[in-house]
């Protein structure tokens, strides 16, 4: 009997545990509501493509030199030495202008997947990775939707690379770096819901010169940075396809599978090992 | 096993000393075919993980900024663990179900089990970029909770040490310490329970780790059943590899294995495929009800389509069909077959989503590098090579010496 009375509190513990871990998470997400996330809203019309921000956020973050502009020919990405990119794209209504970085989501994949709470949503809104605890699985970068984090593939000791929005800056009251710099007020830094008005405001004060939509204020369930465009997103190369929901969502509902089946199976097995065990004991003597 | 040890009872240290030392000089012959091709795969791979280390990842391998997990993702973790699910699906049968039949390959299954898990897991370890980190998620410098990687990851480890129990009977037996092996013997149900619990989860798992990749993942392998998919092949996907595994065994160590096993193995082979053909035609009709739902009529006919037809005809459905008939006729050599087919099968559907399906529409694909393939390679022959070693010398094939059902 001691064997089944180890078995049984084996399984209650390991239940307990996972009831407990199970609650934590729904409670997380409950109290991200009343968070006012800060983010920054990207106007490509005011944009002039003069680079300055890729060379700010170079500055912020210790990152080697942006390539001279004359040496650029195609459409570039954020790599693991920079963090963000202006790229120029020949649309419908000309020459557009198109800055890419984190998008730092209301409900991030990459914060989702990381094990180790490596990759954490800040109270504030920007997306953070904490080198203390990544064990560098690179499970963010498989799960975010617009490939953001970026790995140095080529380091002993390598690190996850990604725009931060300048959160050491944040947290002494100054704005990111990028939004403080740009000359031409192309990036505008506040509070996430400000913003939005603020974009659907220019958007009906001219609805000739934007189409008629903040990229971000849906996308994977909305993103910190938001997008005003002259012509549709996909003529800048923007994926318009993803989902208007969380992305964190997709894997909930197996999560949340895992506590039950923790109580019932072992039950089950238990159960079925019982009733079977009695009924083989004169067909053949065997050890076990 | 000429110098194998006739001990009878619990040994005092310095004898045990001694046994010890002369268990681990090697046994038999040095220059076999398998030792020359694998020991020098292995120091080219010991070589090749050194420069991954030095160098970072990026040296060894072709992985991107896009494509951030490859083959050892791919294939090692995701494919091992599909083939390791012999384990669980074996002691649900023989120690949930009592069916006493298959007893005699339990054993043998789960120390299969196990070093896949220690190896292939053990191979995650190549391919994390701070594998000093590795204890964090379990001693709590972040528990992330809401990671399917982390639920993964706790199972990893949980499921060896339930696996480590399940077998070391086997161990105690080998150093002849009658009192740890009935304590150890006493505590497999309870491992047993506690295994299956764990490897229904993370099979799944493994699969629900993809979920998150929806827009990067060919929509034809990509549904929010993956992780039911995962787990229901990995039934079938363990079986065919006892099979196999099983004839390899049988031939190699021939000698271990007493008469009245030999005679049982048709028996057990002809009952394992007739649960591989009822798995995998769940399974596939599983895929089925997940294609017509999706909807995906029009993805059939392109270059994608023909390669999704070929999987689930070529290496499901045909293959069922094999178990079927081989079971019908009792033809053990077309059950060995059909485990074959199904275990290309496998790993042609784990690399479909991890690697060939996954960014399918990038313009420049990610094709393994000769020093992944080595790298996998090397990690396989060690495995087998531990497998081996503990093969001659424990009794896993061989019956368990005679005091321990005096024991009793």
């Amino acid at each position: 009997m001691g064997l089944n009375r180890r078995g049984f509190l084996k399984v209650l513990g390991v239940t307990g545990m996972t009831l407990a871990i199970g609650k934590d998470t729904i409670a997380a997400s409950k109290g991200k509501n009343d968070v006012e996330f800060y983010g920054i809203l990207y106007d490509s019309t005011r944009c002039k493509g003069c680079r300055g921000c890729e060379y700010d956020c170079e500055e912020a973050h210790h990152l080697p030199e942006p390539l001279p502009s004359n040496k650029i020919a195609a459409v570039r990405k954020t790599d693991e030495t920079c963090n963000t990119v202006v790229n120029k794209y020949k649309t419908s209504k000309g020459e557009v202008f198109i800055k890419r970085q984190c998008m730092h989501c209301n409900e991030p994949a990459c914060v989702a997947a990381c094990l180790t709470q490596a990759m954490h949503k800040t109270k504030m809104g920007p997306v953070t990775w904490d080198g203390n605890k990544c064990m560098g699985c690179r499970y963010c970068m498989v799960s975010c939707p617009w490939d953001m984090p970026k790995f140095e593939f080529h380091s002993a000791n390598p690190k996850i690379q990604k725009c931060d929005m300048c959160f050491e800056r944040l947290k002494t009251g100054e704005s990111p770096a990028c939004a403080f710099n740009c000359p031409n007020e192309a990036l505008l830094y506040g509070k996430r819901r400000d913003l939005i008005k603020e974009g659907h405001r220019r958007i009906s004060e001219k609805p000739g010169l934007y189409v008629d939509q903040i990229y971000g204020e849906h996308a994977a369930g909305g993103t910190g940075w938001l997008y005003l465009s002259p012509v549709p997103f996909e003529e800048l190369g923007m994926n318009t396809n993803l989902q208007q929901s969380s992305y964190p969502a997709l894997t909930k509902g197996f999560l949340y599978t895992v506590p039950s089946v923790f109580v019932l199976v072992p039950a089950l097995l238990l159960g079925i090992h019982q009733s079977t065990k009695d009924s083989h004991l004169n067909e053949e003597k065997e050890d076990e | 096993m000429s110098n194998s040890p006739q001990i009878i009872g619990d040994r005092d240290g310095n004898s045990m000393w001694k046994f010890l030392v002369s268990e681990f000089r090697p046994k038999g012959k040095w220059l076999t075919p398998f030792n020359i091709i694998s020991i020098p795969v292995m120091l080219l791979g010991l070589v090749l993980i050194i420069i991954r280390f030095w160098k970072g990842i990026g040296s060894i391998t072709n992985l991107t900024q896009e494509i951030p997990w490859g083959l050892w993702i791919g294939f090692d973790v995701v494919t091992g663990v599909a083939f390791a699910g012999g384990a669980y699906v074996l002691t649900f049968m023989v120690y949930i179900l009592n069916m006493r039949k298959y007893h005699s390959i339990v054993r043998v299954t789960v120390l299969n089990g196990f070093l896949a898990y220690v190896f292939y897991a053990g191979a995650l370890l190549l391919d994390l970029g701070r594998p000093w980190h590795v204890i964090n998620p379990i001693i709590g410098n972040g528990f992330g909770t809401s990671s399917v990687l982390f639920l993964v990851a706790w199972h990893f480890l949980l499921y060896m040490i339930a696996e480590l129990i399940e077998f070391s009977p086997a161990v105690a037996e080998w150093l002849g310490a009658r009192r740890a092996r009935k304590i150890l013997s006493g505590m497999t149900i309870a491992a047993v329970i506690f295994g299956i619990t764990l490897s229904t989860l993370h099979q799944s798992g493994l699969g629900a780790l993809y979920l998150m990749a929806k827009d990067k993942i060919h929509p034809l392998w990509y549904s929010e059943f993956i992780p039911i998919m995962f787990l229901v092949s990995s039934i079938f996907a363990g079986l065919s590899m006892v099979i196999f595994e099983g004839s390899i065994s049988h031939k190699v160590f021939f000698a271990q294995i007493s008469e009245k096993n030999h005679q049982a193995q048709k028996d057990i082979i002809r009952g394992l495929s007739k649960i591989c053909a009822g798995a995998m035609f769940a399974y596939f009709f599983l895929q089925l009800l997940v294609f017509i739902h999706g909807q995906n009529w029009d993805l059939l006919n392109t270059p994608m389509g023909y390669w999704f037809l070929l999987e689930m005809l070529g290496f499901v459905l045909f293959p069922m069909i094999l178990f079927f008939i081989s079971y019908r006729t009792n033809n053990i050599k077309l059950i060995k077959i059909a485990a074959i087919i199904t275990m290309a099968g496998v790993i042609l559907n784990r690399l479909n989503v991890t690697v060939i399906g996954f960014r399918w529409d990038m313009a420049i694909r990610y094709v393994p590098s000769w020093m992944e393939f080595t790298v996998t390679l090397a990690v396989i022959f060690t495995e087998i090579w531990i497998f081996r070693w503990v093969i001659q010398r424990m009794p896993v094939l061989r019956d368990s010496p005679s005091w321990v059902n005096e024991n009793k």
